[in-house]
């Protein structure tokens, strides 16, 4: 029923959802004797501020649709729209730069470029984007290492840090752009219980205040319960796609 | 991160920093690379520009003699033919026509700076039963020795000629064991004799000279040969010994005069020079491209180590152009802090090549020169070569798909 609510026109788009899927499909080793289908026609929409989970077996395609939607790669067949542009026929340039503006992402692994400093590396892509660092750059990283609590450690090199230090330090740097929408790949897998529900509650209290839409692939049932909606992969199609009433 | 620095300054130096191990190592590689081309590059314009000095402190830059006289056949009438062989004909001591006119005219010419006129010929010199074959030159001191380093090399005695005076080569003089102020007797080859003092006695470091030359007065030259008020060459010094050829060319202009410059008459030697050139140059591009290996090597190796960091970076807004850019400039630096390095220890080769490379009397065999424009040129070509060596690592680095990146 929610669903059908969120979908709304596609030209609309400055007022759209944050992403629209439709009929995605992503092949490997096209023009080969071994092509297989990852995906075989996903339609997704999320909306602005929604706090979505992609839940699924190993295998089922859940990194692939990530890539595919974070703009890292491009899918065979279907149309996507994020934050109402089409990403299709773009050049990179403009791609990375759709990207850098509309999405934050925060990995597992290797999130951090060790030899800079966690406020530096929330820097990095505003830096990318303007070119030269400014006064106000910095300012709102430091804001944002602050926010995620991380203020004592802010001139720490990366690698100095520990495990949920640095998600939260990636957590911060996906926000610096101030993207509509922030991908996180098994964002707290490496991570004890506790780091775990950290990570997870920033997520949820960014979510809340700034209207950012996020989509977070977890193996974790407790956590994809405590999303406000839960999107099933299987085999490469959406099997499930149930919303919760969202909380106040 | 300094605020100066744009984004793909910021990287650069970060990354070379974080590698510090792999980054002091190859700047030390291209450090010793450039300091090898330094050297020899000194080395060369030093012995090349020693060799030209010693080359030019002994003969003339542009020679004008009377044209060779050529053997006069029969005319040949129209429709008919000759059985005949012609010989060149011998050459003898001849004036040059009209040479103060000559002088005149080829002095007018603007970089020439000298024109010395000279008597040549063959004469015997006697001394009791020794009887010595040399070649006689006759000259004006005051414009000569402005041609020639004569004065600088004299060891005894003074490079000063009055008509009864002759200076000699020292082998000559211990041959005929006389010394600065003893006599001896000239004689030409038509017979005519003169006798002469001994003023000075000469050492150019090359025995044919100090055996077989002498020098005397134009005067003596000429009325020992039979040729009064002539001279049978004008030796010429001009201001830009390189362009010699041209200079050359234009005095030929006048008539019945032969004009060759040195740089016809060292043909050999110039054609020796340019293969010194050509093999030193071969050897510098060698060392040079050594270097771009390093540096490529390094950096290709860079690219893998931080795949993972490049696709971070990718993900995060960062374009495959400030990728590629990222990597060149660390070609760059690396070129650029290898030459500095490198140009230091040039320079100190060099100042440990001036304290042994000297002869007994502790003169340096030659000059090195390394000018401020070596160093220059060095560092320039340095920081080129490493930024084109780290093209093909840096577009390795942006072709990077950050999906896989990422995930590898």
């Amino acid at each position: 029923m929610a669903d059908e609510k969120l979908k709304l026109a596609p030209d609309t788009p400055t007022s759209g959802p944050t992403l629209q899927l439709e009929g995605i499909r992503k092949s490997y080793g096209t023009g080969t004797a071994h092509e297989t289908e990852v995906l075989h026609g996903i339609d997704l929409t999320l909306a602005r501020g929604e706090f979505a989970a992609l839940i699924g077996p190993s295998g089922s395609g859940k990194s692939t649709l990530l890539n595919l939607i974070g703009l890292l790669d491009k899918p065979s067949a279907g149309k996507l729209f994020l934050t109402g542009q089409e990403a299709e026929n773009l050049p990179d340039k403009a791609l990375t730069r759709l990207r850098g503006d509309a999405v934050g992402f925060v990995f597992q692994f290797h999130n951090l470029l060790p030899a800079f400093t966690a406020v530096e590396n929330v820097m990095l892509p505003l830096l990318a984007k303007r070119g030269k660092p400014d006064a106000e750059m910095r300012q709102r990283a430091e804001g944002l290492i602050d926010k995620v609590g991380l203020t004592p450690w802010g001139h720490h090199l990366a690698n100095d840090l520990s495990g949920g230090q640095q998600q939260r330090v990636a957590i911060a740097r996906a926000l610096v752009m101030q993207p509509a929408l922030v991908l996180a790949d098994e964002p707290t897998g490496n991570l004890d219980t506790k780091s775990a529900d950290t990570i997870f509650d920033l997520m949820r209290e960014v979510s809340q205040t700034s209207g950012t839409t996020f989509l977070i692939v977890t193996h974790d049932p407790r956590l994809a319960q405590r999303c406000d909606r839960i999107i099933e992969l299987v085999d490469g199609q959406i099997d499930s796609d149930k919303a919760k009433v969202a909380r106040a | 991160m300094s605020p100066l620095l744009p984004f793909e300054w910021v990287l650069a130096t970060r990354f070379l920093r974080e590698g510090l191990l792999q980054t002091l190592f190859i700047i030390s590689g291209v450090a010793l690379g450039v300091s090898v081309i330094v050297f020899m590059s000194a080395l060369l314009t030093g012995l090349q520009g020693s060799i030209f000095k010693t080359l030019l402190d002994y003969q003339a830059q542009i020679v004008i003699s009377p044209p060779d006289e050529a053997p006069r056949t029969l005319r040949r009438a129209e429709g008919t033919e000759f059985a005949a062989q012609v010989q060149p004909r011998a050459q003898r001591p001849r004036s040059i026509d009209q040479w103060q006119k000559v002088r005149d005219v080829t002095l007018s010419i603007p970089g020439v700076l000298v024109v010395a006129p000279v008597v040549d010929g063959a004469a015997f010199i006697l001394r009791g039963d020794a009887n010595t074959g040399v070649s006689m030159r006759g000259i004006e001191p005051e414009n000569y020795l402005r041609l020639i380093a004569l004065k600088e090399k004299m060891i005894s005695g003074k490079a000063e000629l009055d008509s009864t005076d002759i200076v000699i080569g020292s082998k000559l003089a211990t041959d005929l064991g006389v010394s600065t102020g003893d006599k001896l007797t000239l004689q030409a080859a038509s017979g005519v004799s003169t006798v002469l003092f001994v003023s000075g006695i000469f050492d150019f470091g090359n025995q044919g000279q100090n055996t077989g030359s002498v020098y005397v007065a134009l005067r003596t030259a000429q009325s020992l040969l039979g040729l009064p008020g002539s001279v049978t060459s004008l030796q010429l010094k001009v201001a830009a010994p390189f362009d010699a050829e041209t200079l050359a060319l234009q005095i030929e202009a006048q008539p019945g005069i032969k004009v060759e410059s040195w740089i016809k008459t060292n043909a050999e030697f110039f054609k020796a020079l340019s293969g010194q050139t050509m093999s030193f140059f071969v050897i510098r591009l060698f060392v040079g491209l050594t270097a771009a290996l390093g540096i490529a090597s390094v950096l290709v190796v860079s690219v893998v180590q931080k795949s993972k960091e490049i696709g971070i970076l990718r993900a995060t807004g960062t374009t495959r152009g400030q990728i590629l850019g990222v990597f060149l400039l660390q070609g760059a630096i690396l070129g650029l802090l290898g030459s500095v390095f490198g140009s230091i220890m040039g320079w100190l080769f060099l100042i440990a090549w001036r304290g042994f490379a000297v002869n007994d009397e502790g003169v340096p065999f030659f000059i090195l020169e390394a000018g401020p424009g070596l160093y220059l040129t060095v560092a320039a070509g340095a920081t080129l070569v490493g930024t084109l060596s780290a093209l093909f690592p840096a577009q390795r680095a942006a072709r990077l798909d950050p999906a896989v990146a990422i995930r590898g």
